[in-house]
């Protein structure tokens, strides 16, 4: 179980808050999805939670254990984080997963790290690009390496930052299952910052909805109100529902107030 | 029917082993171009004696001009060619900036003034027209280093802080930082030659030629150790500069101190650059040039590219150095200028064959 709590950043000591008093919690297996408008801080918020920025003030508990009193090999067996612009680097596809044993090597990869990364890069379905380079793959097979990179870290948080903005329908449905599937076998909790509403409804339980630095709404499908979305989101949407799935249609030309009546 | 996955495995240890292949010829490589260095020279002199004369079976003439001249100036290379190219490869993976090196962040700059200032102020050195091949002989070797090797720590020491104190100068900003230094300290050597008479001018032009033949076995046992020093403590950080490779923040969540790791690996680089220089004098584009030879065969693993790196580089001055002694004999040409005029074009063959470092 994760907990968040009381988590507030700003990049400078007297610059305005970037995230503030953030608090929520994540069940084992559950994957929550962190929304809002661009600015909101949800990139913040993840690397608030990964140590990449540290808060100035909050902390973040994995399995009851502080992550901001960790060592940093420690944390990273525990955290994931998948940035949403990843670097193309000059290395194969395996040696990239293989990187994701770093907090477990002492001297070097033993034959069981090689052997993690090996049964990630299957299951991902990755094995036939092994040994190619990395920077000759597709935006979206780059994303699945990286995805795997994570999981090799074997984490009990996974944060995922846009892991479906560079892929096409399949693969965002694809990589999606496959974090539902890994997580519900490990036992993850799982943290998605995403854009398409209806992505998030369909792979995640719960919603965390920011807005001006704040947590407007958590919880489960009862946030998802046109109401709520139109609040954060200043847009007009309808949810319809098809085949028993919710759906929700942005209907940008109608106008809302703040308040979100029309 | 074979066991499927078990075929990719296979195939990646057939990958890995290629890259030992890779390091293993470039140190057989090394090994035979210098001995052919030992061996070649005004005195002929065949492998096989050489082989006696390290045993200590040699006559004494050869012995000589073995165990004084010859390799003393080889072992130079091989050390200096090898620290340089570490040193490079470091930087260029802590900073993210291929364009990393001792020369383009100041170091030698730095140290091409401290040299100036050790011969133009301290004393340091004088014009010696004994001998067609050393022309110019630093009459205090020791001052010349001290204040080389100073004045390049100094711009290590100004990098470390700015990175340390201007925690937003991104590694770019290094780079900006270290060309704004070389330019000041480019300055300030200037300046100290147009107040100089023409004896120490020339003493400085000749120290910033670089000389391989400067070292002798006492500063030699000085770079093997700095080298070895320096050496270590790349290779147990190798994961991490695999690491930082794809960018800080994804070495951040993989558990890398990654500003320790850059200014621990920044210092420990630019010094024993620092030192090198201090000893042979400038010696320019083995730093830049080596590890980019090599990533092309051992990609931006630093598992196989700090060795192969290292080696090369040796290689590399060693190749140089031969070519300056034995080109016009027995006129010994400057080492620094032949680096530059090798490695510049030798670069931009790498950048048309297809430059690769991020893809």
């Amino acid at each position: 179980m994760v907990e968040v709590r009381d988590i507030t950043f700003a990049y400078n000591q007297n610059g305005n808050n970037i995230i503030e008093d953030i608090n929520f919690a994540i069940e084992k297996n559950q994957c929550i999805a962190i929304l809002g408008n661009n600015g909101a801080g949800k990139s913040t918020l993840l690397k608030c939670m990964d140590r990449i920025c540290p808060a100035q003030k909050g902390t973040v508990y994995v399995d009851g254990q502080n992550v901001y009193t960790m060592s940093k090999n420690t944390m990273a067996q525990n955290i994931a984080y998948v940035l949403q612009n990843n670097e193309s680097i000059n290395m194969t596809v395996f040696d990239t997963i293989l990187l994701g044993r770093k907090p477990y090597i002492k001297w070097d990869a033993t034959s069981e790290d090689r052997h993690i990364a090996w049964s990630i890069m299957k299951k991902m379905q990755l094995e036939d690009f092994a040994l190619r380079n990395v920077w000759q793959l597709s935006g979206g097979e780059l994303q699945k390496v990286m995805l795997a990179r994570a999981l090799a870290q074997e984490p009990k948080l996974l944060l995922l930052d846009e892991p479906t903005s560079n892929l096409d329908p399949r693969n965002q449905h694809e990589v999606l299952q496959q974090v539902k599937e890994i997580a519900q076998e490990h036992d993850i909790c799982v943290a998605i910052i995403i854009h398409d509403l209806n992505l998030a409804i369909r792979y995640c339980e719960r919603f965390l909805l920011l807005q001006d630095a704040q947590v407007f709404a958590y919880g489960g499908l009862e946030v998802m109100t046109p109401e709520n979305i139109e609040e954060v989101y200043r847009i007009h949407v309808h949810i319809i529902e098809h085949m028993g799935i919710p759906v929700v249609v942005p209907f940008p030309d109608e106008k809302v107030n703040v308040s979100g009546e029309r | 029917m074979t066991d499927k996955s078990m075929i990719p495995i296979e195939s990646y240890s057939a990958f890995i082993n290629r890259k030992k292949l890779v390091l293993a010829i470039s140190v057989v490589a090394t090994a035979v171009i210098g001995l052919f260095a030992v061996s070649a020279g005004s005195l002929e002199i065949p492998a096989s004696e050489i082989i006696k004369t390290l045993l200590g079976k040699g006559d004494p003439q050869t012995h000589t001009i073995i165990m004084n001249i010859r390799l003393p100036r080889v072992t130079a290379a091989i050390l200096v060619g090898a620290i340089l190219a570490v040193a490079g490869a470091v930087m260029q993976c802590v900073l993210q900036n291929p364009l990393a090196s001792a020369s383009t962040l100041g170091v030698s700059q730095g140290a091409a003034f401290g040299a100036a200032l050790g011969i133009i102020v301290f004393g340091g050195g004088v014009v010696n027209s004994d001998s067609a091949a050393t022309a110019v002989t630093i009459n205090n070797p020791y001052i010349v280093t001290l204040c080389a090797f100073l004045c390049a720590s100094i711009s290590t020491l100004v990098i470390i802080l700015l990175s340390q104190f201007k925690k937003d100068l991104g590694p770019a900003g290094l780079i900006l930082a270290g060309v704004a230094l070389g330019s000041l300290f480019g300055g300030g050597s200037t300046l100290l030659q147009y107040f100089a008479d023409e004896t120490k001018i020339s003493a400085v032009v000749f120290w910033t030629f670089g000389n391989l033949g400067a070292a002798d076995w006492p500063e030699l046992l000085i770079l093997t150790v700095v080298f070895f020093a320096a050496l270590i403590y790349f290779l147990l950080n190798r994961w991490n500069f695999n690491a930082m490779e794809s960018g800080a923040d994804t070495a951040k969540s993989l558990g890398v101190n990654t500003r320790a790791v850059m200014l621990i690996s920044m210092g420990i680089s630019s010094l024993a650059a620092a030192v090198a220089v201090s000893f042979v004098g400038i010696i320019s584009f083995v730093g830049l040039i080596a590890p980019h030879i090599m990533r092309r065969f051992v990609g931006n693993d630093y598992r196989f590219l700090i060795p192969c790196s290292a080696v090369i580089g040796a290689l590399l001055l060693i190749l140089a150095d031969t070519f300056a002694r034995l080109i016009i004999a027995p006129v010994i040409l400057p080492i620094g200028a032949i680096t530059s005029f090798l490695g510049a074009p030798m670069f931009l063959y790498l950048l048309f064959r297809g430059f690769k470092y991020h893809g």
